[in-house]
């Protein structure tokens, strides 16, 4: 079924996204469980602000606890498993060939998933290593990071094999990012949990991998994944060249440099480089801005028929990209001296990491899932009606979730960080959560639901391969 | 941008440099921090914790208090104070400087000055270095947070957001450790719009014997457990309020000045 046959000079799209197959269910249908569960840790701790004592006899379900697992189940258990399957189709596809080494990603996808199930119960059984983003403790951290290095080769291996040599714009967004998680990850876990550095530089190496985390490994990774698609969706080529390749070298140029707030207790030129480097990172979104804006109404100007039909794929990456804007210029706004002061711990700044994951990233990859899948499988999905839904629960959900949260963060912030202050938007923005649960839960539904009917087709084909008479008649005495 | 390898070494370089800057430097800034001198006297600061609050700090890290607790305290400004200490002989050529004299928020030279014109009269005065910003107005530190503070902090947990109180000096705040117990096991007994879960958990119920437990807690009537039972803290309640109690960040240092009250 995994025809690993490199040698094949240009492999048909369908034979492509065969390929795939097995890697992509391998590594979406782990994924699309922890991003469910993830959902509803995020709730029982959002409810936990309404009512302080809900589950408060449950160590495990103490809100530190459960909170810091809900944002892990969320990124290492369901953004960069579902992203990296996507990418590893991304890759075949550009590259025009089989993918290359189809049996590593799917022993990969395995040991990533055992990682986060590893690291999850140590979370909530109260053994995380009490850095932020970094939680799982050495069990889970080096499952994920070796499942992580796998998956890299097997995709740098479909790249060295690529029939089409000249590199398209999503390749330096994807490569960037599939170097920069294995380094960022591993050097924090050394520096942190293997080999601690002593006192507040633990604090300042954690910053920074947060800040590496959430801006600029998601950023790269979505944006990598929105030029992929843009061009393929709109029917015209990503408008221009140019200002992708500046909005990447702008990104990693200033984004790796974010993350730290202006009156943390570091020697002073940290924090400052850091302001500055956010400051400038109005660059880079002012370009995708640009880019985006250009390519999607170029391609309503021009009317080609190859448009994707409205309600396709095309509306999750263009309300993602709209959040990713967002988020990015309440990234600027919060490193403005002024402003900064207000939101700086409070709940703005959940706002925006919520933003990344939730409006852009996670929105990326329904689009681009709800597109990759039916053509790798083979056959629709069995509620294809739910993908509405969920978009629109999503985008309901997000902004009833994101806005609400950073309006409660500059009351709290303007009100000398008094939390009944900001309990009304809080309320609101636990409505928005149970949406995007409600969401979540009709993706991972379909996601399912695909995989118990390809491996029922699956049974039936041996079935009926073991069961199929024998050709009696050409036997001869 | 046409080569894999040329990306793969633009991102190198362009990655690797935030890696030096923000991992690399700050480990060999911050990494061989050593016990600094408190400002004026020869003592060491921080002082090493105690083996409770040595434990404590786990049992802080593994029920993730730093979700909702920062340990970092902002200041905006420092400025100088002249304090008159005493009016000596000539006490109304000094309230007559006293009148026409600023004596808040001034610059160090302002605050020479003013100290020499008072001087002069015959009167005697301190300079006082008084830190401000609305941190400090809060009552959640008496100067800046400093990297020497988290010296002997393994995990430090400076925390990202304030849906509780700062945490950088509650052992200043709140030095009773009957108050801190309460707090964990109930904390609306104590204050009463606090919206902080209960810590039940590090708590034991168990039935009244012929003496109370030496440690049960006091609690108010709506908060009591059930009658002929008591609630006492398990060791770990106690190792996090040993560790709660070590959060003091008081000393002056010469990157966070300021002049301490006067010892009675």
């Amino acid at each position: 079924m995994t025809a690993n046959d490199t040698t094949h000079p240009t492999a048909s799209e369908l034979e492509i996204d065969a390929s795939c197959r097995v890697p992509l269910l391998a590594l979406l249908v782990g994924a699309s469980v922890w991003l469910v569960l993830g959902t509803v840790l995020a709730v029982i701790a959002s409810i936990k602000f309404h009512a302080p004592d809900f589950l408060a006899d449950c160590p495990l379900m103490t809100y530190g606890r459960v909170q810091a697992a809900a944002n892990d189940a969320l990124v290492y258990g369901f953004c960069l498993p579902a992203a990296l399957g996507v990418i590893l189709w991304i890759f075949s596809r550009l590259s025009q060939t089989v993918f290359a080494l189809p049996v590593v990603p799917v022993v990969a996808a395995h040991i990533w998933h055992l990682g986060v199930f590893v690291g999850l119960v140590s979370v909530l059984l109260g053994n995380s290593t009490g850095f932020a983003w970094l939680e799982f403790p050495r069990g889970g951290s080096v499952l994920i990071l070796v499942a992580f290095l796998l998956i890299a080769i097997s995709a740098v291996a479909t790249l060295g094999f690529r029939l089409e040599r000249a590199l398209n714009p999503a390749h330096w967004f994807l490569l960037a990012a599939l170097l920069w998680f294995p380094w960022s990850y591993s050097s924090a876990n050394i520096f942190l949990v293997a080999l601690p550095v002593r006192g507040v530089a633990q604090a300042v190496i954690d910053l920074w991998f947060g800040n590496n985390l959430l801006w600029v490994w998601f950023s790269l990774t979505g944006l990598g994944i929105g030029f992929f698609f843009l061009p393929k969706l709109t029917g015209r080529p990503l408008h221009t060249y140019y200002y992708a390749l500046y909005v990447f070298w702008t990104l990693i140029l200033f984004g790796t440099w974010c993350g730290i707030p202006a009156g943390s207790p570091f020697p002073a030129w940290i924090p400052v480089l850091s302001s500055v480097a956010a400051t400038f990172m109005l660059v880079p979104f002012l370009g995708v801005a640009i880019l985006v804006a250009n390519t999607i109404c170029g391609a309503c100007q021009s009317s080609a028929s190859s448009c994707e039909p409205k309600g396709g794929p095309l509306c999750y990456f263009k309300f993602g990209f709209a959040a990713f804007i967002l988020s990015g210029l309440l990234l600027v706004a919060s490193a403005c001296p002024r402003f900064g002061h207000v939101t700086e711990f409070t709940w703005f700044g959940q706002a925006q990491v919520q933003l990344q994951i939730f409006g852009f990233l996670a929105m990326f990859l329904f689009g681009a899932i709800y597109y990759i899948l039916p053509r790798a499988l083979g056959f629709d999905f069995r509620f294809p009606k739910f993908t509405r839904f969920h978009f629109w629960a999503y985008v309901i959900g997000v902004i009833l979730y994101v806005i609400p949260l950073a309006i409660a963060g500059y009351l709290q912030g303007s009100h000398a960080y008094d939390p009944a202050a900001a309990l009304p938007a809080l309320r609101i923005s636990t409505l928005g959560l149970n949406l995007i649960l409600l969401g979540n839960l009709l993706f991972a539904l379909n996601i399912i639901s695909m995989f118990v009917s390809w491996k029922l087709a699956l049974a039936k084909t041996i079935w009926a391969a073991v069961t199929a008479p024998l050709k009696t008649a050409e036997v001869k005495p | 941008m046409k080569s894999g390898l040329t990306v793969f070494f633009a991102a190198f370089v362009a990655l690797g440099a935030s890696w030096f800057g923000f991992v690399v430097v700050p480990t060999v800034q911050l990494g061989g921090l050593k016990q600094t001198t408190v400002l004026n006297t020869t003592d060491l600061y921080p002082p090493q914790r105690i083996g409770d609050a040595t434990l404590g700090l786990q049992i802080y890290r593994a029920n993730g208090c730093a979700a909702c607790h920062t340990q970092q305290v902002r200041q905006d400004g420092v400025s100088c104070e002249v304090v008159l200490t005493s009016g000596g002989k000539n006490p109304q050529a000094v309230t007559n400087l006293l009148a026409i004299l600023y004596l808040k928020n001034l610059t160090k030279a302002q605050a020479d000055d003013v100290a020499a014109q008072i001087t002069a009269a015959g009167g005697k005065v301190e300079t006082h270095t008084v830190p401000s910003g609305a941190d400090l107005d809060h009552g959640w530190g008496v100067r800046q947070s400093v990297a020497e503070d988290y010296l002997y902090d393994y995990p430090v947990q400076l925390g990202s957001l304030r849906a509780g109180p700062d945490l950088a000096a509650i052992g200043l705040r709140s030095s009773d450790a009957n108050w801190h117990l309460l707090h964990l096991y109930a904390p609306q007994s104590v204050v009463s719009t606090s919206r902080m879960p209960s810590f039940r958990y590090l708590f034991t119920v168990q039935k009244k014997g012929a003496t109370p437990a030496p440690d049960a807690l006091n609690l108010p009537a709506a908060f009591a457990a059930p009658a002929g039972s008591e609630v006492v803290p398990t060791p770990a309640a106690k190792e996090l309020v040993a560790y709660l109690l070590s959060l003091r960040a008081n000393a002056p240092l010469y990157d966070a000045p300021f002049t301490p009250p006067a010892q009675p």
